[in-house]
């Protein structure tokens, strides 16, 4: 298939390894932020064909790992609300909450669709003006143009049965969590391709001469990821700090700047509270006062208000997890108590999380392949 | 009184023309003999059907019997290259012959919900029939029960079906052994792929349809050619994954497969790449897997391909000595992982 063969050639993959294998001299810890380069990785046995001295390290950028306890809940709260139509995109349905899960809601008569396109939620506020239409908004900068969108449509059209829960989570200011943190060990990142598409890559500037460390932004392919790597070892060993460019074929400097202008017209940034991690400052979006009426967290508060405190389960490391701070199979609950059937956290369910990529492609059941 | 309409004390109303199932088609009484007569015997009709009996008889044969059964509760009930009727009776066809048995006797069992519209309804039926007489397998009996509206999805339909293993025939989990050759029969995921695009309302490029199809006359040219078929198995709900993962667990070896190996069509490839899905797990309705001696895997690939829906058959692995049994997929770029059973539905990514 034409864009995805030509960069899955087994030739080139592993002149690429050999490439790596000899430009690294000494021990390095690299994370990929992406939750998608994380199961492209794990998939395709990437680290397999890495020297043992350069240790990858798993990154937050699995948003529906991220999204908080507490707005499980809340999505949980207003999914059960009799008059909602409740959309979300497929994989959030099986995240546990401290109240059960979507599919739970689902199985006893909530009205939950699984969307393909946040368009299609405003199709369904059209279709059904009697109901009242709530999306669970989750995703990083690559989805929140699409969101952005819809809601100014809606404005447009006069549509008042729609709103957004909003889960809406930003990279730069997760990375910069990272790099601050007393425990921090990472020494470079693969930047998210897919973000960077949108976004560019001028603020990663600011944080590679901030905390000197390389940035490469990288795709998603085996030989994006292979090549990225390659060119983030390349500025390691030999001592420079920068952003560069693996995913050209995709990200500009400036990113999309349309998309760029409707996000900024429609969001703000905000505080947000990340699973497992807890409050980043402005690491979130919220709607600027003049789309605030799409909020569904004001809409319900009256439902929303009844809701008890959010409790992680305290056998979840999935905060260690998502820092780059402990590898899946290194979870004492990984494989046994934590399953993708019954899941503790949500890095075991979601279809980018850490943790389901290593029990689906690795030796979940602590097996040589 | 609506003025079309002429004053008519007969009651109850001319029931014969009604265009909707009403509860009492499903009543046992006139409008339920009526239906069995001008929609289900005009279409399936055969002399062991026709004499409307609690069950249909005949002689048996010597050999072994074959004895299946399958629900068919797809939504939507027509899709691009098919529909339920067709898939019902494919479907029960196929897991007779992935027995090693030529397909006998059909049953049908429908369960209708009330208001279903009668023209949906004969579609369907003359679907199967006609999927019947093209695979030769008669429907000899049959039921039908009416649900209230909301209690269905349209119709659900169950076939049972009756084959006859020739002798000397054995085809089971437990006889793979190391060292065989793994087979597929064709492209994979065209089904899963074709009916989530009707059902979600998403169009692909390249106009993907059902693979839907009988599989018996394969699997007899196979068993004439002299091929040791040790297993088979359709590749259904969950795909060549889980049929693997659960045909290694039976037989107790482990399998190795190639990952370049496998025949996936682009226009599925390219909607499971942009969906977030793997086709290794998406359902097919007209594929299987052979397990046959390593010695004989070409010829069987030579017989595969002379039927048109399994021309794309390929070699994609071996039957490997290991225990405990594991499925190992060797990828694209020369590296192994394991393809392991999926914990639930596959479902679409956020981004």
């Amino acid at each position: 298939m034409k864009y995805v063969d030509e960069f899955r050639d087994r030739a080139v993959a592993t002149a690429l390894a050999e490439r790596i294998k000899q430009t690294v001299c000494q021990p390095w810890t690299i994370m990929e932020v992406c939750g998608g380069q994380t199961h492209a990785i794990v998939r395709f046995g990437l680290d397999s064909l890495l020297p043992p001295n350069l240790t990858l390290v798993h990154g937050p950028g699995c948003p529906v790992c991220v999204t908080s306890v507490s707005l499980i809940d809340q999505a949980v709260c207003i999914a059960s609300v009799p008059d909602v139509i409740f959309c979300s995109f497929g994989d959030m349905l099986r995240v546990p909450g401290s109240r059960g899960d979507l599919f739970g809601v689902k199985a006893s008569g909530g009205d939950i669709r699984i969307i393909y396109s946040p368009l299609d939620a405003l199709e369904l506020a059209r279709k059904n003006p009697d109901r009242k239409i709530v999306c669970f908004a989750v995703g990083f900068e690559t989805t929140a143009p699409a969101w952005a969108m819809v809601v100014a449509q809606a404005k447009k059209a006069g549509i008042t049965n729609f709103s957004l829960l909003i889960a809406h989570v930003l990279v730069p200011p997760a990375m910069e969590a990272i790099l601050s943190s007393p425990q921090n060990r990472i020494q470079g990142f693969l930047a998210a391709g897919h973000v960077c598409t949108v976004m560019g890559y001028e603020e990663y500037e600011t944080i590679a001469q901030t905390y000197r460390v390389p940035i490469v932004v990288t795709g998603f392919e085996p030989l994006d990821v292979l090549e990225g790597i390659a060119m983030l070892v390349s500025q390691l060993e030999g001592g420079r700090v920068g952003v560069e460019n693996q995913y050209a074929r995709s990200v500009s400097r400036e990113g999309n700047r349309r998309a760029r202008s409707i996000v900024s017209e429609v969001f703000e940034p905000a505080p947000r509270i990340w699973r497992g991690i807890g409050e980043i400052s402005a690491s979130g979006l919220r709607l600027k006062s003049a789309y605030r009426t799409y909020d569904a967290e004001l809409k319900f508060q009256r439902e929303l208000g009844q809701l008890a405190e959010a409790k992680e389960d305290p056998e979840c490391q999935s905060g260690l997890v998502l820092q780059g701070l402990l590898k899946p199979p290194d979870c004492p609950a990984f494989g046994t108590r934590c399953t993708p059937e019954q899941p503790l956290g949500a890095p075991m369910v979601s279809g980018e999380g850490a943790c389901a990529a290593y029990y689906r492609y690795r030796s979940h059941a602590k097996r040589e392949i | 009184m609506n003025d079309n309409q002429t004053f008519d004390p007969v009651c109850p109303l001319p029931i014969s023309e009604k265009n909707t199932v009403q509860l009492a088609h499903g009543g046992g009484g006139r409008l339920m003999q009526k239906l069995i007569q001008d929609v289900f015997v005009q279409a399936f009709h055969n002399p062991m059907l026709e004499p409307l009996h609690d069950g249909a008889t005949w002689p048996v044969e010597k050999g072994t019997l074959a004895f299946t059964t399958d629900s068919y509760v797809v939504r939507p009930l027509f899709f691009p290259g098919g529909d339920i009727g067709s898939l019902a009776v494919n479907g029960t066809i196929n897991d007779l012959a992935m027995c090693g048995a030529k397909p006998l006797y059909l049953s049908v069992g429908f369960i209708l919900e009330e208001g279903l519209s009668m023209e949906v309804l004969q579609r369907v039926v003359n679907s199967m029939a006609e999927a019947a007489r093209a695979a030769g397998v008669p429907i000899v009996t049959g039921d039908t029960k009416v649900v209230d509206r909301g209690k269905g999805d349209g119709i659900f339909i169950n076939t049972s079906g009756v084959g006859l293993v020739p002798t000397g025939v054995r085809v089971l989990p437990t006889l793979i052994q190391s060292g065989d050759a793994i087979l597929v029969s064709g492209d994979l995921g065209s089904h899963g792929v074709a009916v989530l695009s009707v059902r979600e309302g998403l169009a692909f490029d390249g106009n993907i349809e059902s693979d839907s199809a009988p599989l018996y006359d394969i699997v007899a040219d196979l068993i004439d050619s002299g091929i040791e078929l040790h297993c088979l198995r359709d590749l259904t709900r969950g795909g060549l994954a889980s049929v693997l993962n659960e045909l290694a667990v039976a037989a107790k070896v482990g399998m190795t497969v190639e990952e370049p190996a496998i025949p996936v069509n682009e226009p599925v490839r390219g909607a499971c790449e942009l969906l977030g899905l793997d086709p290794l797990y998406v359902a097919n309705e007209g594929r299987f897997v052979a397990m046959v001696p390593a010695s004989q895997a070409e010829t069987a690939l030579t017989v595969m391909r002379r039927h048109k829906v399994a021309s794309l058959a390929a070699h994609i692995g071996v039957v490997t000595d290991r225990d405990p049994p594991m499925v190992v997929l060797r990828t694209v770029v020369g590296t192994h992982r394991i393809l392991d059973l999926l914990s639930g539905e596959q479902l679409p990514r956020i981004c």
